[in-house]
């Protein structure tokens, strides 16, 4: 028995979804504690990206509960919702005709007033979005000049310019060179551990997720096949399970941490 | 690809503001016959210039920069929308759903008002609704939608709602389908103050309403999820803007018929000098597009004076090229810039 009775930040109980006559996802139950890095990880087609977007509700529908803080999902308006989860999309490539400040302030959107364009308190928000990216110095420029580590970085300070306390990111990494990845990653450990956001991340390499986070949800075929601490995970095999492959693992020489790599079979 | 900002905006609004206005100070002195200044402000009773000037190229003035404006801001929406250049009411069968509706309305020989809007309007606005509705079931149906799939149903709803003008042209007499086919051009020939009156509720109502909107209309810039993900009722926001468009469409149609391409070569060309920001692009291409069908119609009026050319013909003459532009350029598939 706890002695708080307080919600957890966000808790799916038996929530399926079927698109089109197909299962996505199957009776998903879990929580998400508040201040909590979650990597999301399987195979392609697993569920991941749905369940962001159910999360984040631009999916809607489907039956079971998620509820957010204790309220469910459906109850709150998008824009009440958008308030409390922002969303970093995959990085397409989809074109997008703005400069960076005026995208940033784009995502002001769920608190600006009706017809206002944003005001000073917005005007503060991007640019306090734009320093903890690193991304100032690209203010003026257009979106689709920038390479796509920066794009990338710019993607993420708009989700802290729109000011929720979670942040869902669909693959931040992919298609990144390695100095880019670790710097998305500097951004979103320092927004997870002094912005205390609860960051929730879905992505395809294992080592990232097994170095930055807390908990790690495997999904595959759209239920839970597992939802915990990194190093158990990795003790009952779960990888394997969930790709149908072997891995091996290895610990860092200087850290000691676990470094884990497919094994190819060519 | 643009590095930083040519322009400031605000110069760029100032030079069409400036084009509008000289534009509109303009137009009604000159045509086959030049009218002087003096006989206008003189204004006898009885002096043909006065009576030119006043009762037939003002009230044609006031009906071009009306529908002008109202058919580029149509065009503005849907490009934001569909984010694609080459997605406007005319390229999508919206102008021909509001000219059925039309064109049902004048065949069935009706004729009644509702709330000051006269029924033609009503019947073009109903039918642009319909077609609207059309399209949106299409996006709906096929989800991730290509350009070529969009303008492919576009022409298949363009020939639905063409064959059924058609086949009511097929039922009506001689003269009277000589009328359908006119108006069909798309012409100012026959826009008197009260045309202009006929058209200003709807027009207003659905400008008012884009303007209120030009947030969102930013935000579907950046994707739909994206836009939903930032607070924004996407579903509600279709809704609503397929409505501002339904009523622009279809007050113009009612009045001018199907005018093409204005919606599509006014706001592109909008967006190059003054960037995508829906902000000033709103207000831009509603300056410019009033101005642009202004002198359109001048050169309807005198290309082959006496007679006229409908200005229909004019904007297809310059906006078919246009099209074409845009669609070998090649971009059109990535989206709109």
């Amino acid at each position: 028995m706890g002695l708080k009775a307080t919600s957890p930040l966000i808790s799916l109980s038996g929530f399926s979804l079927q698109i089109g006559g197909r299962r996505i996802l199957d009776r998903i139950s879990l929580t998400v504690e508040a201040g909590e890095f979650v990597s999301v990880i399987g195979p392609n087609g697993a569920g991941k990206t749905t369940l962001l977007k159910c999360l984040d509700g631009i999916l809607r529908g489907g039956e079971g509960r998620i509820e957010v803080k204790g309220r469910p999902l459906s109850a709150y308006s998008s824009r009440e919702l958008a308030r409390l989860i922002s969303y970093v999309p995959p990085g397409d490539g989809t074109p997008i005709p703005f400069t960076v400040r005026e995208f940033v302030l784009l995502a002001r959107y769920p608190h600006l007033s009706p017809f206002s364009s944003g005001g000073k308190e917005d005007r503060e928000a991007v640019w306090a979005a734009l320093e903890a990216t690193g991304t100032g110095s690209l203010a003026d420029r257009y979106l689709d000049t920038l390479s796509g580590g920066e794009r990338q970085k710019v993607l993420i300070a708009a989700a802290l310019a729109q000011g929720g306390e979670i942040l869902l990111l669909d693959e931040p990494t992919a298609f990144l060179d390695p100095k880019h990845e670790e710097e998305v990653y500097r951004i979103l450990v320092q927004i997870n551990r002094e912005g205390g956001r609860t960051v929730i991340s879905v992505t395809h390499d294992l080592n990232h997720a097994l170095l930055v986070s807390k908990r790690i949800l495997a999904l595959k075929g759209g239920s839970v096949l597992f939802f915990g601490p990194p190093q158990i995970m990795v003790e009952q095999g779960i990888l394997e399970l969930a790709f149908e492959k072997s891995f091996r693992y290895l610990s860092h020489p200087d850290s000691g941490k676990v470094l884990v790599f497919p094994e190819w079979d060519l | 690809m643009r590095e930083e900002r040519g322009r400031p905006r605000r110069v760029v609004m100032i030079w069409m503001a400036l084009l509008a206005l000289a534009v509109a100070l303009l137009v009604p002195f000159l045509g086959m016959r030049t009218i002087g200044l003096e006989s206008v402000l003189r204004g006898e009773r009885g002096d043909p210039d006065s009576f030119i000037f006043w009762n037939l190229r003002v009230p044609r003035l006031l009906a071009s920069l009306l529908a002008g404006s109202a058919l580029a801001l149509s065009g503005m929406t849907f490009q934001a929308m569909f984010r694609n250049s080459l997605a406007t009411p005319f390229t999508l069968g919206v102008a021909s759903g509001a000219s059925l509706g039309a064109a049902i309305y004048v065949r069935l020989g009706l004729s009644f008002s509702l709330l000051g809007l006269s029924g033609l309007s009503l019947f073009a606005f109903l039918g642009a609704l319909l077609s609207i509705g059309l399209v949106y079931g299409l996006t709906r149906v096929k989800k991730g939608f290509s350009t070529a799939t969009m303008l492919l149903a576009g022409v298949a709803v363009n020939f639905l709602f063409s064959s059924s003008i058609l086949f009511i042209q097929y039922l009506s007499g001689v003269i009277h389908s000589f009328r359908i086919v006119r108006w069909l051009m798309g012409s100012l020939e026959n826009t008197g103050y009260r045309s202009v009156w006929e058209m200003l509720p709807l027009v207003a109502g659905g400008v008012a309403l884009v303007l209120c909107f030009t947030r969102e209309l930013n935000l579907f810039l950046t994707g739909e999820e994206l836009a939903q993900s930032r607070g924004m009722d996407v579903p509600r926001t279709k809704r609503t803007l397929f409505l501002a468009t339904s009523l622009m469409v279809g007050g113009v149609v009612a009045v001018c018929g199907p005018i093409g391409f204005v919606g599509m070569m006014v706001p592109h060309i909008c967006r190059l000098l003054i960037g995508a920001d829906h902000n000033w692009l709103a207000p831009a291409t509603l300056l410019f597009g009033g101005a642009f069908l202004a002198l359109c119609d001048i050169l309807s009026r005198t290309l082959i004076a006496p007679a006229e050319i409908p200005v229909g013909v004019i904007t297809a003459l310059l906006g078919a090229p246009f099209f074409l532009w845009l669609l070998l350029r090649g971009e059109s598939e990535k989206g709109l810039l």
